[in-house]
């Protein structure tokens, strides 16, 4: 009846998953009572679950990201103090539970924090830097938003529900067939990331077809913000990317579920395909990560130096340039297989050819700043952190693109460094410049400058503390991946990256406190002219928030930066408009039940629960059939409503900007 | 489960701990080590590999360093003289294009990635794990077998087998031939130099050298499992006499290595101490390497530590 799954799936004897689980369902069942006693719950269905308006489904894409992003770094604050204490000892993990920490950490900061976080400010800004009303599929957005939490759900239930993978954020053949891996665990890892990599393939064909062929009138393909050109290289990157992911992974499910030897050590299996092909998407997904954060630096840089991005052609070509090379550089991930001496050294230099489109991006940055009027708020802090310790991280990347380098720190904690170098203070920077940067777009208010900059300035340290010592580590022969060592000269390391993740906790405490003091002082902090850094970009164009249908009448490009010039045209004093009637996408219940059904499925899936599969099969089908079946799919909003919701924010933009400089 | 075995300490490193007094002293060391540089094994090679491989790891480091400490440099200088408040910094509202700084920078990593590139070929080709090296000695063949989790080194000149101890004889060529009786594993000497995979059903080939005698920590650096952190193993090298010395004393005693005693080591057991054998049955590696035995048998309900699955059954 219920197939694998018995009592004995619940770690009784394991208190540490026990109390977390236990926490999260009270947490859970808090917000759910507090939301069904204060009648919240038409508000939350037919403003946010259902709704298909590209803003909110990136507001949500943030929330899940900082969720995950919460509980991916407690594993990490988990990893670290268990090797801090595991000296000559067996520290307060034991391996099978350790296994299960680290596989998760990675998967989760890479799958259900990075990407939705990077998604999530995609969504949010690129409709409203290219002048439009929506993304091309609003309610294909919605699904893909959805089935990206089913993974993140089934990620979590096994915390509580059986076990998690016990083989790596990546998990490598054979040990993760069913020989060696008999447990439930890599099942969970399999079918979170088969669900969830279909919503990210949505996203990413969605947001190319908005980019391709959803841009406002007269903004052709090089007046397009910066932002967007490496929206558009990242999303091209998912849709040729991810398709391997899934096929690859959908092989090893074959192996495990139905015997096939694509992987086996037997049968003429080969697990070395199976590395070639989780490296031909998993290098391109560094740049799917890194590139939105890029663009990011981009418009932040530009913004708050009060200048136009320099180079701009030159940072199109070189973000081309990383979308097509970034492809034929997977083998460096395993120079130490034992392929030949040409295979190694030629992906070696491939390799190394990606530097340059990213060194001509720093410097374009740097000559950003060059002749500017630099205003030193949160984004740009974020910005200045990411350039300076990025060149670091890209030098030891470089550095073990070399083989006989890598040689010797392959697989230790000097790669350990150099990747969470390049993510923390590419991807992760980026993501918190672009959450403070277009925050008060999205709400309406600004976050606390004070606790954004301790925030800023925390994280940095903290960064450094880790990683620093984790590169010395990685030189003195230190591999990655240990639950004890007897090692006497790694200890000092260690030591310090625990210190230093006591400095990261008090960074993400700041951010805590920065979004609690923010949402408490918003009324001093609240943005009037929804204009608030001097932008340069449409976005900031709008109201903040800007209304459901983004622009009341679709702007006129002129310029390659759109914003900048209507200002310096004064454009914005001129007369009314001509208000016309808007049509929008009507909100869905389509996302939340695929993604409910889904989830009914990959349970039943790892369970092997047969029945509920096939229930949960139909249902998604159902669901997406009746979906489609629907009549109406848009509403009109009266030019009347339009003119009304227009009038209201041009008088509180004049009086804001009447009352006194901006801040 | 976790039972722990001596501490490993390399070679010229005299401090010595105790576990209990850690709090303290460590932290002293931290400070201390992290200034003076600690002695990082990476960087303190003991062979003709490692030695080769450090110097391509710091010239290639201070190639990038030219470019790179410069550019931080800038960065700051930037950042700082162009700060808004700065009445004396010249404001340039519109300046975003100049052919010739796009030209340098561009031009600047070019040939960085270019001379970098001629280091990365040459490099790729010399220190092939493959290549043999270059000495008058006849190279010392060692067939190397990673099992869960414990390595077997098989030395088929003589005959003889050990487990989680390599002693070898310093200043011979050492002939690696390395698979794996299960999973994935990874071969490394830090002190010696490359690392190689070992992957069942193949056969890598590695070739390292330890110049002096001395004992050097050796490990696996791939993830393979619950037992993987206790997957290490002293190398012990001695000079030559003393070699055929330690032949000889496995020669006297121990288990013999064949088919039957196999089947046992592949078992999975975590941090085993080392042992070895007095004969090693010939053509055994060539055995596990075109799975004439099968390959190892994973995870048993008694010794895999919890498997839910298993429960279930």
């Amino acid at each position: 009846m219920l197939g694998k799954l018995t009592w004995s799936a619940i770690p009784f004897d394991q208190p540490i998953p026990l109390i977390a689980g236990a926490v999260v369902a009270l947490v859970l069942l808090g917000v759910l009572v507090l939301v069904v006693v204060k009648g919240w719950l038409p508000y939350l269905w037919n403003d946010w679950i259902t709704s298909v308006d590209h803003k909110r489904i990136g507001v949500m894409y943030i929330l899940l990201a900082i969720v995950m992003l919460f509980r991916g770094f407690i594993d990490a604050v988990m990893i670290r103090s268990q090797q801090a204490l595991a000296f000559h000892a067996p520290g307060y993990l034991p391996p099978e539970h350790y296994d299960q920490i680290f596989s998760a950490h990675g998967t989760i900061m890479i799958f259900f924090a990075g990407m939705p976080l990077m998604i999530g400010l995609m969504n949010f800004a690129v409709p409203l830097q290219l002048g439009v009303r929506d993304v091309a599929f609003p309610t294909f957005n919605s699904v893909g938003f959805w089935l990206t939490a089913t993974g993140a759900l089934l990620v979590n239930i096994s915390l509580v529900v059986g076990e998690f993978a016990r083989t790596g954020w990546l998990p490598y053949p054979p040990l993760s067939e069913l020989r060696y891996s008999p447990g439930v665990g890599v099942d969970y890892y399999l079918w979170a990331l088969e669900i969830s990599g279909v919503g990210t393939l949505m996203t990413g064909i969605n947001l190319v077809a908005t980019i391709l062929k959803m841009r406002a009138p007269g903004m052709s393909y090089l007046r397009m913000p910066m932002f967007c050109w490496t929206a558009l290289a990242s999303n091209l990157l998912i849709v040729a990317a991810f398709p391997i992911l899934t096929a690859t992974l959908a092989m090893l499910l074959l192996d495990r579920y139905l015997g096939f030897h694509f992987f086996t050590n037997t049968g003429g299996g080969n697990m070395m395909m199976f590395m070639n092909l989780i490296w031909a998407w998993g290098h391109p997904e560094v740049y799917i990560l890194v590139l939105p954060a890029f663009g990011v630096f981009s418009e932040v840089v530009s913004t708050f130096s009060s200048k136009p991005l320099f180079g701009y052609r030159s940072m199109v070509a070189a973000t081309m340039a990383i979308c097509i090379i970034s492809f034929m550089v997977w083998l460096h991930h395993f120079f130490t297989m034992g392929a030949g001496s040409d295979v190694n050294a030629i992906f070696g230099i491939a390799t190394m050819i990606i530097a340059v489109p990213t060194g001509v991006k720093i410097f374009n940055w740097l000559f950003t700043m060059y002749g500017g009027r630099i205003r030193f708020a949160t984004p740009m802090l974020w910005a200045i952190g990411f350039m300076v310790t990025f060149v670091v991280g890209g030098m030891t990347g470089v550095l073990l693109a070399i083989p006989p380098a890598d040689f010797v720190l392959h697989n230790s904690l000097f790669l350990v460094a150099h990747f969470h170098n390049v993510i923390i203070s590419g991807v992760l920077f980026g993501g918190f410049a672009g959450l403070s940067y277009w925050f008060p777009k999205a709400f309406g208010f600004r976050l606390h400058e004070g606790w954004g900059k301790a925030a800023f300035w925390l994280s940095l340290l903290g960064f450094l503390v880790v990683f620093v010592p984790l590169y010395g580590a990685g030189l003195a022969g230190m591999t990655r991946r240990l639950q004890h060592y007897d090692v006497a000269e790694w200890r000092p390391w260690v030591l310090w990256a625990g210190v230093g993740i006591v400095i990261m906790t008090a960074a993400a405490a700041c951010q805590v406190i920065q979004l609690v003091v923010s949402i408490r002082r918003r009324d001093e902090l609240r943005d009037l002219s929804g204009d608030p850094w001097d932008g340069r970009s449409l976005e900031w164009a709008t109201s903040s928030p800007p209304p459901a249908f983004n622009f009341p009448v679709l702007p006129d490009v002129e310029d390659a930066e759109a914003y900048w010039g209507i200002k310096l045209r004064a454009q914005e004093e001129a007369a009314e408009p001509d208000y016309q009637p808007i049509e929008m996408p009507r909100n869905s219940p389509t996302g939340v039940f695929c993604a409910f059904f889904a989830t009914m499925m990959g349970f039943a899936l790892i369970w092997h629960i047969w029945w509920l599969f096939g229930l949960g099969f139909v249902g998604g089908y159902a669901a997406f059939v009746l979906c489609a079946w629907r009549d109406a799919d848009e509403y009109e909003i009266p030019a009347e409503e339009v003119a009304r919701i227009d009038r209201v924010h041009r008088r509180t933009r004049r009086d804001a900007l009447a009352v006194g400089p901006r801040p | 489960m976790v039972s722990m075995g001596a501490p490993y300490r390399y070679r010229r490193q005299s401090r010595s701990k105790r576990p209990l007094r850690w709090a303290a002293a460590a932290f002293g060391c931290a400070v201390l080590s992290s200034l003076a540089g600690c002695q990082a094994a990476i960087l303190d090679p003991q062979g003709p590999v490692g030695a080769a491989e450090k110097t391509i790891l710091y010239n290639s480091l201070a190639i990038m360093l030219a470019i790179v400490v410069p550019t931080i440099v800038a960065i700051f200088w930037f950042a700082w003289w162009f700060r808004a408040a700065n009445t004396r910094a010249r404001y340039l509202p519109d300046w975003a294009y100049s052919g010739r700084i796009e030209l340098v920078t561009w031009a600047i990593p070019v040939l960085v990635i270019l001379f970098l590139g001629g280091i990365c070929w040459v490099g790729a080709h010399e220190l092939d794990p493959a290549k043999p090296l270059k000495s008058a000695a006849k190279p010392l063949e060692i067939q190397a077998v990673s099992l869960d989790w414990k390595w077997l080194f098989i030395y088929p000149g003589q005959g003889i087998a050990a487990v989680n101890q390599l002693t070898v004889p310093a200043g011979v060529p050492l002939h690696f031939s390395l698979t794996s009786a299960s999973v994935l594993n990874t071969f490394f000497v830090p002190q010696l130099g490359s690392m190689i995979y070992t992957m069942n059903g193949m056969s890598d080939q590695l070739n390292l050298q330890a110049d002096k005698p001395g004992v050097y920590y050796g490990q696996s650096a791939q993830f393979s499992g619950d037992g993987f952190s206790g997957m290490h193993f002293e190398v012990n090298a001695v000079a030559a006499d003393r070699f055929d010395a330690w032949v000889g004393t496995v020669r006297g005693g121990g288990p013999a290595l064949d088919a039957a005693s196999y089947a046992t080591l592949a078992q999975q057991s975590a941090n085993v101490p080392p042992f070895t054998y007095r004969s090693a049955q010939p053509g055994l590696y060539d055995m596990i390497v075109t799975q004439k035995i099968a390959p190892g048998p994973g995870p048993t309900p008694e010794v895999s530590p919890k498997t839910e699955a298993d429960d279930a059954r």
